[in-house]
């Protein structure tokens, strides 16, 4: 006999003085000087409370916090693959549904969470996710984006932008401008091609409150959802720590990232500035674009300036790949 | 039953079982690796909680007894995103070297 699956409602906050001042994510972990992924931890990990159970694929949020057998998260965690974040997720929930219809389990069902880096998420962790989304578990996948494979020293990934400088794509006399592809929509690749989705967001750690109403959305839908958050990595993109926030607001004033939210079909922008600003007030603060010239920093505002006419939905957006004829 | 036989006082756990931490993680201190340290002004502190929300390493609190953020001396890595995301400027960057306390010391690196 079938029984129902209790599940857990999460309510909104709507200003910061409503947000818990409990930590999950307590201090006293590994992770750089003015680390944006672990920002986005600590917000994630306040949306959900304590009844949570959170995946650690591979990544700067495995590596840099679970160092010498101590680990920062006071709720259930565990380390998977790269390669299978989603995989253990959809085990963990399936699990649990089993326990739950048998009677033996009589709690409500806890957030599953995976918090993938943009490799294990679009890159190495790709078709995991893609098959976690296809059966429709009920659990969360979260891809915090720092733009590169930071923990084994900032190689490029399909996230980094167009014109960085990584190790993988150093400028030199042959190609001046580092990183010559342009990089993966990942909101689009889930939205595209999984029907059992039915929320899928963006969300930046300039602006915590939308962050974590956009977290508790996702977890409150049953079925599986996917959220794309921006976190500014101060090793990785070579700024100063203390500028963290300030990159993320100055990501959304330039059009580099656009806050969005998608249910079941219809699009709703968030914090859009009136004016955006041009792409050089954002790369100027960063190292990683220092070497680029005004040839291609014109070539990364018409990019820009095209996804913007419809941010986060498929249009034809003029870019030249590397084996087309100039 | 498996065709190897491994003795008894040979078998370990698969991976590691770690304790989940309350409040803090003691293992993992990292107030030493700061050279400057934010210091707030309480008069001038409207308790707008920016710092809170924006610190990475969860080092601000508000008491809510005394309605006045906390500081955590213990763990703060000094990247002074408190400081710059401050709307009140009640919060200055002081070397570490002024504070009898200080966690960096030349004579006693560790």
């Amino acid at each position: 006999m079938a029984k129902e699956v209790k599940t857990q409602n999460l309510e909104m906050a709507k200003s910061l003085r409503q947000v818990t001042q409990d930590e999950w994510y307590v201090p006293g972990h590994r992770t750089c000087q003015g680390c944006g992924p672990a920002l986005v931890y600590k917000l994630v990990s306040k949306a959900t409370g304590p009844n949570s159970i959170f995946l650690g694929p591979t990544g700067c949020m495995y590596v840099a916090n679970t160092s010498y057998l101590c680990a920062p998260f006071a709720y259930p965690w565990m380390h998977t693959q790269i390669t299978n974040g989603g995989a253990v997720a959809s085990g963990i929930e399936a699990a649990y549904q089993v326990l739950i219809r048998k009677g033996k389990y009589k709690g409500e069902l806890p957030n599953i969470v995976v918090m993938a880096g943009d490799g294990g998420a679009i890159d190495i962790g790709l078709q995991a996710m893609s098959a976690m989304m296809y059966r429709g578990h009920d659990a969360l996948f979260i891809m915090y984006d720092n733009e590169s494979y930071a923990n084994t020293g900032i190689q490029t990934s399909p996230a980094t932008p167009y014109g960085a400088n990584t190790t993988f794509t150093p400028p030199g006399k042959a190609v001046p401008e580092g990183k010559v592809l342009f990089p993966k929509d990942a909101p689009q690749l889930v939205i595209g091609a999984h029907p059992a989705v039915h929320y899928v967001a963006t969300a930046s750690v300039a602006y915590p409150v939308d962050l974590i109403n956009k977290v508790r959305k996702a977890l409150n839908y049953k079925g599986p959802a996917f959220l794309h958050l921006h976190a500014p990595c101060p090793k990785g993109w070579l700024f100063d720590a203390a500028k963290t926030v300030e990159i993320a607001k100055l990501a959304i004033q330039t059009g580099m990232w656009v806050n969005y939210e998608w249910e079941k079909g219809e699009y709703t922008y968030q914090h859009t500035p009136k004016e955006y600003k041009p792409v050089k007030e954002y790369m100027k603060h960063q190292y990683r674009f220092n070497h680029l010239t005004d040839a291609h920093l014109a070539k990364m505002q018409a990019f820009i300036d095209a996804k913007l006419k419809a941010p986060g939905k498929p249009i034809a957006v003029p870019v030249q790949g590397p084996r087309e004829q100039a | 039953m498996s065709r190897f036989i491994i003795p008894k006082h040979l078998e370990v756990p698969l991976g590691a079982v770690l304790p989940a931490p309350v409040k803090e993680q003691p293992g993992m201190i990292t107030g030493n690796w700061r050279t400057e340290r934010p210091v707030i002004d309480h008069e001038a502190c409207t308790t707008c909680l920016n710092c809170f929300i924006y610190c990475p390493d969860a080092c601000w609190h508000l008491d809510e007894k005394t309605e006045q953020m906390v500081w955590n001396a213990d763990y703060c890595k000094g990247c002074l995103i408190c400081i710059n995301e401050c709307p009140a400027n009640c919060l200055e960057p002081v070397n570490e070297l002024e504070f009898p306390d200080g966690v960096v010391r030349l004579e006693k690196p560790f």
